[in-house]
């Protein structure tokens, strides 16, 4: 039956769905914040990616009980755990330089950034002052 | 069949977000729809047994996350830029690398198979030997504190460093102002 067949394969494709919009923002969008909300879109497509596999349907969660025989693989579940953690860990850490970044140059777009670099190096020529010391 | 069911319905929820997160321009809005996002996929790990990740995800994704990106967008701006030119060139390499995972998905096995690989060999072991060596009923638990004990010291030193990494970014910051304040007297 297609249907069937389509759910079968539906957490695949969407998690795939999620992976490329995660890229597409990444790659796209100037805007930092934009950027780092993208590749959680990424990270998180990649949990969905682990998790999938590990369900088992008519299963449990794999905590030990009686009266129950069938249950989900357990080390998909403690891998992803580890990366969530990292992954906020990353978040965080980018969230700060771009904090850093409007500082220093007055807007966390990556064009004018850039653009901005640009003038602020022909000044530094002339000053000798570090860019960011320069404002 | 119910299960797959609602899984079905969680991750539609969770594609049309993502389109949303995609094309709002206004910074508050996608955060505000990440949060949503995080909601949506802590459900879905919750229907897929994963009830230990679940949680964490609706803590940490939904909750920290959320206040890190409010506390970034007071400290900068909250509106995003229209780009200068259309993206065609990131469009194609985003369609493109999708299409070939798609290609390489077709031979996985179908969801919820209890005879795939992934669950013959070290989950059903981890499974069987978890009450008798170590006595804890959650498998997760065990797996990760006791089986896995220097991965999870890997992740806290990854914390770590990211947290000192943070102090030293903000902390610059401050003894900036300081010297602003004292050129205004």
């Amino acid at each position: 039956m297609i249907f069937e067949e389509f759910i079968n394969y539906y957490n695949y494709f969407i998690t795939l769905f999620l992976m490329s919009s995660g890229l597409y923002i990444v790659v796209a969008r100037g805007n930092m914040v934009k950027k780092l909300v993208g590749l959680g879109l990424f990270q998180t497509s990649v949990y969905l990616l682990y998790l999938s596999p590990g369900k088992i349907l008519g299963g449990t969660p794999p905590i030990l009980a009686e009266g129950y025989e069938v249950y989900s693989n357990p080390l998909p579940h403690v891998l992803i755990l580890t990366a969530i953690v990292v992954g906020v860990a990353t978040l965080g850490l980018g969230l700060a330089l771009v904090v850093r970044i409007h500082e220093a140059y007055g807007t966390i777009e990556e064009d004018e950034i850039f653009s901005k670099g640009d003038d602020l190096q022909e000044e530094d020529n002339k000053n000798s002052t570090l860019p960011g010391d320069a404002k | 069949m119910s299960e797959a069911l609602i899984n079905t319905v969680l991750l539609s929820l969770l594609a049309c977000i993502t389109i949303g997160i995609v094309r709002t321009r206004n910074l508050f809005g996608v955060v505000v729809l990440s949060g949503i996002y995080s909601l949506l996929i802590a459900s879905v790990m919750m229907v897929l047994d994963a009830v230990d990740v679940a949680m964490t995800e609706a803590s940490v994704g939904a909750g920290m996350s959320t206040v890190l990106l409010l506390g970034t967008l007071y400290l900068t701006k909250g509106h995003e830029m229209k780009a200068f030119k259309p993206p065609l060139l990131p469009l194609f390499v985003a369609i493109g690398v999708g299409a070939m995972l798609v290609y390489g998905t077709i031979d996985l096995p179908p969801f919820g198979a209890a005879d795939q690989p992934v669950n013959q060999h070290v989950g059903p072991d981890y499974l069987a030997r978890s009450k008798p060596e170590t006595g804890i009923p959650n498998v997760v638990t065990s797996v990760l504190a006791s089986y896995r004990g220097f991965d999870t010291l890997g992740e806290t030193t990854v914390v770590f460093t990211a947290g000192i990494g943070i102090l030293m970014l903000l902390r610059r910051r401050r003894k900036k102002d300081d010297t602003l304040r004292e050129g205004e007297k």
